[in-house]
């Protein structure tokens, strides 16, 4: 077990986002937090680097309390890639740089080099390390950003929505590079994700959120039509199709009272 | 998770290498900016006998005194505060994540205005005298600089005041700004409709920035508070270049966004007070020496800092030279010429754009 978290309470503006949220991660997994708009994922991923403050719970991570971490420590065990990111004129190559910034301490050594350049050969993209960035397409932005939070060296990698403006070919890039490296280097992976398809074929385990609270929590074995129909609010019919299992939304359920 | 089977990048290593001749590159552009700008005037002293009574092989007494006591406080004054705006701009560009911000986004020019009117019509800082060789005399300068001075902190006190209740955000602090600019540029107006002529006149006179003003005591000041602040700013550099990043991205890396944005807003205005407090307002170095700099050499914070430093030395010092050459023997103030001077070069720069 490399995350857990338990009674976790989070408040905006005492306003309360999440409550009783509570889940297990072991190394190796790939873990889909699932729900409708604004329910509280992303909310709930920057609970897990303390980049958001929960009001109440314990998140531990191999042991340790985050809390009791500062925040370049966290930052040493945990990479974040945001939704959004913003480009400059900067290499590729400097761009991924930044992502040594909690290991740097005066200026960047031989083994922060390194370990860059090898960062860019495990995403194959060698090619493009001394593009500029401020030129890249979205899918080659995202690899940047994905290669960013890697030489992090992290422990578990928290992603937003990780293919949310990519195309097909670069979401089962990105998904599968992703699938590849939790793999290879017994970390873990926790995303947000709109696409359930997707999570299906990435994700081993799910989290469905809904009012706030994780209303479902497992394997594979959770995701039924009753679970998806009940958490957003739309009848779906699991099929398989050339050997994956997909989802297929049918029509809304019109609102109590017609409209 | 560990990588252990990277290279060392020549590639890269080689690109780093060509950014750092650019930065040796401005420092020689700089010193020669400098000899030059010694060497002509009223009188012309050959720049080999510059370098000579820099150097304490005085040529002859009379020339010992131009150099020593005019214009190298004059040169130096200029490479001080062109530097110190220049590095103030850069920072407050990537605090405030906007490439329209400079350092007097948060309205320090107009408080500094505002202080040095209040000292010279309110305290009658001087009663202005106007005669042929001088157009205006400020008789009390200590007052107002003085005033300038703790006009341009109070400004910066109600920003971080702001900062604290609504949170350090871009928007708080430029819209802050806004309304603080045009708050004190209403009180200097009102000052103005106030004044007699002469003092209408030093209040005018004084928002010319002028880097001729300042004594071997007040340069030593500035140097030394523009050195700290850059060596500050250079120490930070990879928090500014994670906030250019996005907020969440440097949050994700360890960056206490909300902090280093309030420390460098006040590191960045209090290096841009002093200069004002002594020399008035000197504009668009601040603003766009950075972008001069990131057109040639990008945005990595690790160069664009010194770099910007050195673009703003240069610049303010040419102008300078040339403010004090192109109307001989009158000598116009240096703001007056920084704009002429830099914004041809600058659109040419936006032009060409970036360098490949």
């Amino acid at each position: 077990m490399i995350l857990s978290v338990e009674e976790l309470r989070f408040l905006y503006r005492n306003r309360e986002i999440l409550n009783e949220i509570a889940f297990t991660i072991d190394q190796g997994e790939i873990v889909a937090i699932l729900g409708p708009n604004g329910v509280g994922k992303t909310t709930l991923l920057r609970c897990l680097n303390r980049i958001l403050h929960p009001e109440r719970g314990s998140i531990l991570l191999d042991g340790e309390d985050l809390r009791d971490l500062s925040t370049m420590e966290i930052a040493r065990r945990v990479g974040y890639v945001p939704q959004r990111v913003e480009t400059g004129r900067l290499t590729a190559f400097d761009a991924v740089l930044l992502g040594r910034r909690p290991h740097i301490g005066w200026d960047t050594t031989e083994t922060d080099l390194r370990i860059v350049d090898a960062a860019f050969r495990r995403l194959s993209m060698e090619h493009l390390r001394m593009s500029y960035i401020d030129e890249m397409s979205g899918g080659e932005l995202q690899k940047i950003a994905i290669a960013r939070a890697l030489v992090q060296e992290p422990k578990i990698l928290l992603l937003d929505e990780p293919t949310s403006n990519l195309d097909m070919l670069n979401q089962v890039n990105i998904l599968s590079t992703i699938a590849h490296i939790v793999q290879e280097h017994g970390i873990a992976a926790v995303m947000t994700m709109h696409d359930l398809n997707h999570a299906i074929r990435y994700a081993d385990r799910f989290i469905f959120l809904k009012d706030g609270t994780v209303h479902t929590h497992g394997g594979h074995e959770v995701v039924t039509a009753e679970v998806i129909e009940e958490v957003y609010g739309i009848p779906v019919t699991i099929g398989e199709l050339a050997g994956v299992r997909c989802v297929v939304p049918g029509e809304p359920v019109p609102a109590p009272g017609g409209a | 998770m560990h990588f252990a089977d990277g290279e060392i990048p020549l590639d890269y290593l080689g690109y780093v290498r060509r950014k750092g001749l650019w930065l040796v590159g401005g420092l020689i552009l700089l010193a020669l900016t400098g000899v030059y700008s010694i060497s002509v005037g009223a009188v012309a002293i050959p720049p080999i006998e510059v370098l000579q009574t820099l150097l304490g092989q005085g040529v002859s007494d009379k020339w010992d005194a131009i150099v020593w006591n005019v214009r190298l406080p004059q040169t130096l004054t200029a490479v001080v505060a062109g530097a110190g705006l220049s590095v103030a701009g850069v920072a407050m560009q990537s605090i405030l994540r906007n490439p329209l911000a400079s350092p007097f986004t948060l309205g320090i020019s107009n408080a500094g205005a505002f202080g040095a009117a209040l000292a010279i019509v309110i305290f009658s800082a001087g009663t202005m005298q106007s005669s042929v060789a001088d157009a205006v005399t400020v008789t009390n300068p200590y007052l107002v600089t003085g005033s300038a001075f703790v006009s341009c902190l109070a400004a910066t006190a109600v920003i971080l005041l702001i900062s604290h209740v609504r949170g350090a955000s871009p928007e708080v602090m430029v819209l802050a700004g806004v309304a603080l600019s045009s708050l004190f540029t209403a009180g200097t107006m009102f000052l103005q409709y106030f004044s007699n002529d002469a003092q209408l006149a030093a209040v005018v006179f004084w928002t010319f920035g002028d880097v001729g003003r300042a004594t071997w005591a007040q340069l030593a000041l500035m140097a030394v508070i523009v050195g700290v602040s850059t060596a500050f700013f250079i120490a930070n550099r990879w928090d500014y270049n994670a906030i250019d990043a996005g907020d969440e991205t440097a949050k994700g890396l360890g960056v206490s966004v909300e902090r280093v944005r309030l420390v460098g807003m006040v590191v960045a205005a209090l290096v841009t007070a002093v200069i004002v407090s002594f020399l008035g307002v000197i504009g668009f170095v601040g603003l766009a020496c950075p972008h001069m700099v990131r057109r040639l050499i990008g945005d990595d914070q690790r160069y664009l800092i010194p770099g910007s430093c050195l673009m703003g030395g240069i610049l303010l010092l040419a102008s300078d030279t040339v403010a004090r050459l192109i109307i001989a023997p009158y000598v116009l103030p240096v703001a007056v010429l920084t704009s002429f001077m830099g914004a041809p070069v600058f659109l040419y720069l936006i032009l060409r754009g970036y360098r490949r």
